[in-house]
């Protein structure tokens, strides 16, 4: 059975991948990737992708029970990898038919087609894509019927050469004090990393890979297994104290940009704990969470802005709290009317929420006190000790005290009386009531201390920037944060740290993403509830939450 | 119900008076503006206007409002997307078809097939993008908790929305005007701009015709028989999966046709069209009663009505600077009231709990 | 003294009257059970008495004092606790966390002591978790107080259930087909622990039960609803031999033979 061949099954996987071949480069996607060098010279990211695709269809074409045999693989993997390159070569041959399609589709342009036919002609570039696709198809299937001996480390030495090349921008901000010009330029393009360095971590990489599998694995495993239990406390807590002291350490390794990259990755963690609370612990789907984000930004822009709009020309430190708790108080107030409704009726009405706070922000009613679409401007900067912070370092431990005292505040909880309220809650409405749990008030604790999270992330965000939009507070703000919590693992805390790092620290790095950031969420959210919904880093008891679900179905049809 | 008040209820209190707080507002408002000539002055002509308009926006609520009351009614789901299958047919047909047409004059030459053409590729390709949704993103979680496929949903839209903007650019895209549809037509008297009169007949043909289907046909009696219990249907030889496929496939037809009607009435079509038509939409189906299709239609018009005349009446008899700016407003805060305080809507029976 | 007492109580559906002007006392320290086919009302009644739905007509007087109008939590929080035919577990807590949920009429510190770990907060829970162990221990789930709740098996979900509703320390216990879907043996060891519910921590019960050899074996007196009506009520020979309650459950005809039936 398992050296057997499943033509249609190959086919299906090789127009599938073709098809969102044809979908990536027709929203502009590859296009724009293809401006992103990896490997100066070699490879850009959007040929990465490009040829990706026939490479894995090739591979799930030998998924499956077993590893194939060489002949039949090979065939799958041709069939695959050419069916991937017919969509693509559709579109080719539609710029031939049609010259004017870009005034339709506007990002199919020649610089695509140029792509896409690998440089040459038209024609000849899809007969070259063709056999190039076959090609790559072949050797996914090879590649996934490799003994594990040789293809671990391949996969590690690849993967981490890719990687490396992908956040390049990391390693070059934190290595370009430290080194000099000329290594740099050795090691580093402009973007990406070149083919020295390249080649440099693929072997080191495979090396190690090696080296671990014979031999270190063992070696590490049998050393903690001697440890002893005092010993074992020890290294917790010496790791611990290393991962305070890199954290406070960062900005300095980082550099400015990095930092404002973290700053801004912060801000969206402190939301996302905020929101964990409200639908991570509670279950209470708030779309509307930008609203309190809102709130807090323009509470501190009012009243510490030196310009016209300011009233109190108050200090940060003393309008920190009136703007939280501002925020405070609206969660719970615009809590009081959903009180009764339940999922998703809630979550429609919370969207409708966060969109009257954005229409009332922009409109002639309030103008006069929080200027309409100008915005408030020469909003103050919080001062220590007469100490004035201005610099992303300097924001970045305030956020990192915020995101402390947030992860503080909801691991207390959860492990509390109050965190069980809101896990019943979430688990069974009625049945929680019924335990003697008031529900009115285990909603509004919920809404309140996940406004105050998001209150207080409006406060700093506003002292940052110095001046507050109202357009910076739309509703993909509340999808941003609602993403990042469920790509994480909803109701995991380390999960919230996760996503914001995927989810708002990535796309920073790669601003070949940021236009096509929506659209990649969608397609994450939709890929994450069907495949992993528990998120990548979920919480112990998340874990099982909404597989379990399906069981129950299963076992309840048995019965 | 006298024993409840012995038990003070301090939350129904604070929502009784904030139901007290919007009449008084509303009353307020229009007294100030009917009796004390508050904001502008209006001529009868003004309010018969603000009237029409109201009814023509609100028709195309309705037309998309029975999407999501279809939907929620077989599959007690909020179809987020739904929005985005209405963008997504008019953007195409009218960069594919309509600009084409418009343009070789096809289009004057020929307004109704023109129209027709159009409007048939629309409702196409909202069907198309509707079933492939309901197929990849919907159908492998149709027994997960309640949450998840909402956030699916919420995901398909963002998908979709940006899919389509990277498709076709961001910039607005016109939609051809029609020699036909310029000017006004008098009925009974009153002057009608005729995109608005065309948008209002063709909603009530397509309403009707979807009662009907829904009611009278086969395929409408599985669709219902869905809605009611999807085991005993499945028992009864009705195939679950097809029906509601046929369910999605209907609605997003109807979203393609409002979009169109849409476009002719605002004369551009975007990326991001389909997304406060939506929300607006399903707030009108809600405030019908969200599982009946009269309701849709009537919480739709009641809402287009609503928002055209709501703020120059009441807002701006409250001072209110800018009132059309908050049309908005006054729709969210509809659907607030609605589910606060008449959660089964205008008509219909009470589906929310039904499965809770 | 009677411990709970419901007069005249008339619950409507639309047309459908569910329950129908039932009249019903239970005594202090009794285990009571309520038969009757399905559809009679008995857990429609269940759910008048906890508050889950709002009657329209009669009362219900508990310990002296009135449900009507009162909702869930206050009425747990007056002594009544109950299970649910369909189990309803708080399926992705563990079971040790179902049970310090249904101790929370017996908790009063709040939010803010927790998040800074005060004495006072720190002592109750403490003494929380003590408590549920114990409980976990009587009802013979020692060592599975960190599984999550929905990978028990069905009789150890019920159990919890149990333990969960006794954690709020009830007066009453109302066990709504406490052995549905058990084996024999099962069912025999469920029946002697509700009764050791009773001798040993003095809680009165009261019981919707369809297996006749439990409801027989245990129940001191018996009522038997039939579309939503009292159609007779005694102890279990007398309802085991009345025409009537034969006739709801079996229909008309079949009387005679039915006694074997319920006996065996």
């Amino acid at each position: 059975m398992s050296s057997q061949l499943d033509l249609r099954n190959a086919a299906r996987v090789g127009l599938l991948a073709g098809v969102v071949t044809l979908g990536i480069s027709a929203v502009g996607m590859l296009e724009s990737f293809d401006t992103r060098d990896l490997i100066v010279g070699l490879l850009t990211l959007g040929q990465l992708v490009l040829f990706s695709a026939p490479f894995f269809a090739g591979y799930r074409v030998t998924l499956g029970e077993g590893k194939s045999d060489v002949g039949p693989a090979a065939v799958g993997g041709v069939v695959a990898g050419a069916l991937t390159a017919v969509p693509p070569i559709a579109l080719i041959l539609l710029t031939l038919a049609a010259p004017n399609i870009r005034n339709s589709l506007v990002n199919v342009s020649p610089e695509l087609i140029s792509l896409l036919s690998l440089g040459a002609s038209e024609v000849v570039g899809s007969l070259l894509l063709l056999v190039v696709m076959a090609v790559l198809g072949v050797a996914g299937a090879m590649f996934h019927i490799l003994p594990d001996a040789i293809r671990k480390p391949l996969v590690s030495g690849l993967g981490w050469m890719l990687g490396f090349a992908i956040l390049s921008e990391v390693s070059l901000n934190i290595l370009r004090p430290v080194l000099g010009r000329g290594l740099m330029r050795a090691l580093f393009g402009t973007k990406g990393i070149t083919p020295l360095l390249a080649a440099i971590i693929f072997v080191a990489a495979i090396g190690l890979t090696i080296w671990w599998s014979k031999n270190g694995k063992q070696r590490y495993e049998s050393r903690k297994a001697a440890m002893s239990e005092a010993q074992i406390k020890q290294s917790r807590r010496v790791s611990i104290g290393v991962g305070i002291v890199s954290l406070l350490i960062l900005p300095i390794i980082l550099g400015t940009y990095l930092t404002e990259v973290v700053d801004n990755v912060g801000l969206f963690i402190l939301m996302g704990m905020g929101l964990n609370i409200v639908v991570g612990f509670a279950g209470l789907l708030d779309l509307g969470y930008v609203a309190f984000f809102a709130i807090g930004a323009y509470v501190m822009g009012i009243l510490t802005s030196q310009g016209a709009l300011g009233i109190g020309h108050m200090s940060f430190w003393l309008a920190l709290p009136i703007a939280v708790g501002t925020a405070v108080l609206a969660g719970v107030t615009l809590g009081i009317p959903v009180l009764r409704m339940r999922g998703d009726y809630l979550a429609i009405v919370t969207l409708g929420f966060g969109e009257i706070i954005r229409v009332l922000a922009t409109s002639d009613l309030l103008k006069p006190y929080i200027g309409g679409a100008q915005g408030i401007l020469q909003i103050g900067k919080p001062t220590i000790f007469g100490f004035e912070m201005v610099k992303p370092i300097h924001f970045y431990y305030l956020i990192l005290a915020g995101v402390g005292l947030a992860v503080f505040v909801a691991s207390r909880l959860r492990d509390a009386r109050l965190g069980r309220q809101w896990m019943a809650l979430r688990e069974d409405e009625d049945v929680a009531e019924a335990m003697g749990i008031h529900l009115v008030s285990t909603k509004l604790l919920a809404f309140g201390i996940g406004a105050a999270f998001s209150g207080l992330a409006g406060a700093i965000f506003s002292a940052r920037l110095s001046s507050i939009f109202p357009h910076s507070f739309n509703l993909l703000i509340s999808i941003n944060v609602l993403s990042l919590i469920i790509v994480g693992g909803i109701g995991s805390l380390p999960g919230v740290v996760v996503g914001a790092l995927v989810l708002v620290g990535l796309p920073e790095l790669l601003r070949e993403f940021a236009e096509y950031r929506m659209l990649l969420y969608g397609a994450l959210l939709i890929a994450m509830m069907i495949a992993r919904p528990e998120g990548l880093w979920p919480s112990p008891v998340t874990k099982r939450e909404f597989h379990a679900a399906e069981e129950e179905e299963a076992m309840g049809g048995a019965q | 119900m006298s024993q409840r008040f012995k038990n003070i209820d301090y939350i129904g209190i604070v929502l009784w008076l904030f139901r007290a707080a919007i009449v008084v507002i509303v009353v307020w408002g229009t007294v100030s503006k009917l009796f004390l000539g508050q904001g502008n002055a209006y001529t009868a002509t003004d309010w018969i206007d603000f009237l029409v308009a109201g009814l023509a926006q609100g028709s195309l609520y309705a037309l998309i409002a029975l999407g999501y009351t279809l939907v929620y009614g077989v599959l007690f789901m909020i179809n987020f997307a739904h929005g985005e299958f209405l963008m997504s047919g008019t953007m195409t047909a009218t960069i594919f078809v309509a600009l084409p047409l418009s343009a070789s004059g096809f289009l004057d030459a020929n307004p109704i097939l023109g129209m027709l053409i159009i409007m048939v590729v629309a409702m196409l390709v909202s069907v198309g993008v509707a079933l492939l949704t309901e197929r990849v993103a919907y159908r492998p979680l149709r027994r997960a908790p309640r949450l998840v496929p909402l956030i699916t949903a919420i995901g398909a839209s963002f998908f979709w929305q940006y899919f389509f903007r990277g498709l076709y650019g961001s910039a607005l895209v016109p939609f051809p005007e029609l020699e036909v549809l310029k000017g006004e037509w008098a009925v009974f008297g009153i002057a009608v701009l005729k995109t608005r009169a065309v948008v209002m007949v063709a909603s009530v043909i397509m309403l009707i015709g979807l009662y009907v289907f829904i009611m009278r046909t086969k395929t409408g009696t599985a669709i219902r028989a869905v809605a009611e219990d999807k085991d005993i249907a499945a028992l009864m030889g009705i195939d679950v999966d097809r029906t509601i496929s046929i369910t999605f496939a209907t609605g997003a037809a109807m979203a393609g046709a409002a979009g169109i009607l849409y476009g002719m009435v605002f004369r551009q079509v975007h990326f991001f069209m389909g997304f406060v038509p939506g929300i607006k939409a399903f707030t009108a189906a809600v405030l019908g009663g969200i599982g009946s299709i009269p309701g849709a239609a009537l919480g739709g018009l009641f809402l287009g009505l609503f928002e055209s005349v709501g703020p120059p009446l009441f807002l701006e008899g409250l001072g209110i600077p800018g009132a059309h700016q908050l049309k908005d407003v006054i729709a969210f805060t509809m659907l607030v009231l609605v589910l606060i305080f008449r959660p089964q809507g205008i008509v219909g029976e009470r589906l929310a709990e039904k499965k809770a | 003294m009677a411990l709970l007492e419901a007069t005249n109580v008339t619950k409507q559906f639309g047309g459908l009257t569910a329950v129908n002007d039932f009249t019903f006392t239970v005594e202090k320290g009794a285990i009571d059970s309520i038969i009757g086919p399905n559809g009679a009302g008995k857990t429609t009644f269940f759910n008048c008495i906890t508050g889950f739905y709002q009657f329209e007509e009669g009362a219900i007087v508990f310990d002296g004092h009135s449900v009507n109008g009162r909702s869930t939590d206050q009425i747990t929080r007056m002594g009544i606790s109950r299970t649910y035919q369909n189990i309803r577990l708080f399926s992705q807590m563990t079971t040790i966390e179902n049970i310090l949920v249904g101790m929370e009429p017996q908790l009063h510190t709040s939010w803010i002591g927790a998040l800074f770990r005060l004495p006072p907060t720190v002592k109750e829970e403490t003494k929380a978790l003590n408590e549920a162990r114990r409980l976990l221990d009587f009802v013979g789930l020692t060592g599975k107080g960190d599984d999550l709740s929905r990978n028990l098996s069905y009789g150890d979900q019920r159990r919890l259930e149990i333990a969960r509703a006794l954690a709020a320390k009830p007066k009453l216990l109302l066990l709504d087909e406490p052995t549905a879907g058990m084996n024999p043996r099962e069912s025999a060891e469920t029946t002697e622990f509700i009764r050791r519910l009773r001798d040993e921590l003095g809680i009165t019960i009261l019981l919707i039960e369809h297996d006749m050899r439990v409801v027989m074996g245990i129940s001191e007196n018996i009522t038997v609803l039939d579309y939503g009506a009292k159609i007779a009520e005694g102890g279990p020979s007398d309802i085991q031999s009345n025409p009537r309650v034969i006739e709801a459950y079996l229909g008309r005809g079949a009387a005679a033979s039915a006694t074997i039936e319920i006996e065996s």
